[in-house]
């Protein structure tokens, strides 16, 4: 031991507690998407993996889009939210392989994804839907299946733009990766 | 090692991305309608993010103490290996999407042929990009359908445009004999796949509204890949470079 690690050692590292990894997964299931507030971070299935390592919280974390802005704003949230939830500086690891998908967007987020507004995504990212026509996207609005695409790319690169024709609404649509 | 055959490929990757990002980025604020200004600017930021990726990699592998901030901000324009196509100026908007379609088509199948690269960061970095790339080729492929089929006068820029960067694709059609080795050892996309595949793919967009196919380019006596440029690149440069060089310790 060198002097000085008495005072400037490990903050807050322990021995993780029975419920430990339970109540983190609870805290994390608060922290939502900052661009869509409704939706957390464990519903959109960003949250890979959760751990105890060396006496502090281990998260693995994939960001959804390279550029995604949000990618740090998230990760800030996240560990405020530990610190505040008393688990002291946890470990974030962002890991790109393997890479995100829609697909792993719980059926609880896609719900409320629908609640706010924004259709959720339609079938699996396979190739088919990620090169072939424009899936039947139904209206968040109105239910009506009657939609029509203006734009792939919407009010952020995870969204393409559509517009109801029936309640004549513009929508979000977020869009299978 | 690494230093003379993986970073210079790497770079092309990252550079490519980074410059026709910052580009696309010219298109703030003067798009032709909301909804392109959306997808251009998604398209950008997108490509940044894939930049990032890459420059990391080659930032850890040169280890000399920079960082992919640094490779990006204090490089100059002999140092950057992009593709001479991304650095040419936006022109109109049928220059602009002959452009993306032009590199995104090959980014495409360069993407593709990287999935499987041996090298998993690089296989990691790709599958990443792969998906975003995928709606990006999908939407500028569009346009060119759109331009090219539409009306008199979208058709006469779009036959404009298309001999004005057809001199740049011979970058595309093939590469170094560097990335031949690397393809070889299973690391990166083989470069004549991605030629054909990407003559293919120009072909058949091409063929679909009657846009005729020029004859593939000849030599060009300049080469992105060896660091030299057209004029453009360092205007280009000079403008995102500004702020990190002028104010070097500024932070967010």
């Amino acid at each position: 031991m060198q002097p000085g690690e008495l005072i400037a050692g490990d903050r807050g590292a322990r021995a993780p507690r029975g419920d430990d990894l339970a109540r983190a997964w609870a805290v994390l299931a608060q922290v939502m998407d900052p661009e869509v507030p409704v939706v957390s971070v464990v519903d959109l299935g960003i949250v890979r993996d959760l751990g105890w390592h060396a006496g502090h919280l281990h998260l693995v974390v994939t960001p959804t889009y390279s550029g995604c802005p949000a990618t740090e704003v998230i990760e800030g949230d996240i560990r405020q939210a530990l610190e505040q939830a008393g688990f002291p500086a946890p470990a974030l690891e962002r890991r790109l392989t393997p890479a995100w998908s829609t697909d792993w967007i719980s059926e609880l987020g896609r719900e409320r994804l629908r609640a706010y507004g924004i259709a959720p995504p339609q079938g699996s990212a396979s190739k088919r839907s990620l090169l072939g026509e424009a899936p039947q996207v139904c209206c968040p609005q109105c239910g009506s299946a009657h939609t029509e695409l203006l734009s792939q790319f919407g009010s952020t690169a995870c969204k393409a733009l559509c517009r109801c024709r029936e309640c004549l609404e513009p929508f979000d649509y977020f869009k299978c990766i | 090692m690494h230093n003379e055959t993986l970073v210079p490929y790497l770079l092309l990757l990252g550079d490519s991305a980074l410059v026709q990002g910052q580009r696309l980025c010219e298109w703030c604020g003067r798009a032709p309608a909301i909804e392109e200004e959306l997808a251009l600017m998604n398209v950008g930021l997108d490509l940044v993010g894939q930049a990032r990726n890459w420059l990391e990699y080659a930032a850890e592998l040169l280890d000399d103490g920079r960082d992919a901030d640094a490779l990006a901000f204090r490089r100059d324009e002999r140092a950057y290996r992009n593709l001479l196509l991304v650095e040419q100026p936006n022109g109109d908007f049928a220059v602009t999407m002959t452009k993306q379609f032009f590199y995104d088509a090959w980014h495409f199948a360069v993407l593709q042929g990287l999935v499987g690269s041996n090298d998993e960061r690089i296989a990691g970095i790709a599958a990443k990009a792969l998906k975003e790339v995928t709606y990006h080729l999908r939407r500028s492929s569009e346009w060119v359908q759109r331009l090219g089929g539409g009306t008199e006068e979208s058709r006469q820029r779009m036959l404009a445009a298309i001999p004005a960067l057809w001199r740049f694709t011979v970058e595309l059609a093939g590469g170094s004999d560097n990335e031949g080795h690397l393809a070889q050892a299973g690391i990166a996309a083989d470069p004549a796949a991605v030629g054909a595949a990407w003559l293919k793919q120009v072909g058949e967009t091409f063929a679909s509204v009657e846009l005729p196919l020029p004859k593939a380019a000849s030599h060009f006596y300049l080469d992105g890949r060896k660091g030299l440029h057209t004029e453009h690149l360092g205007l280009l440069l000079a403008e995102m470079q500004f702020l990190p060089r002028a104010y070097p310790d500024a932070t967010w």
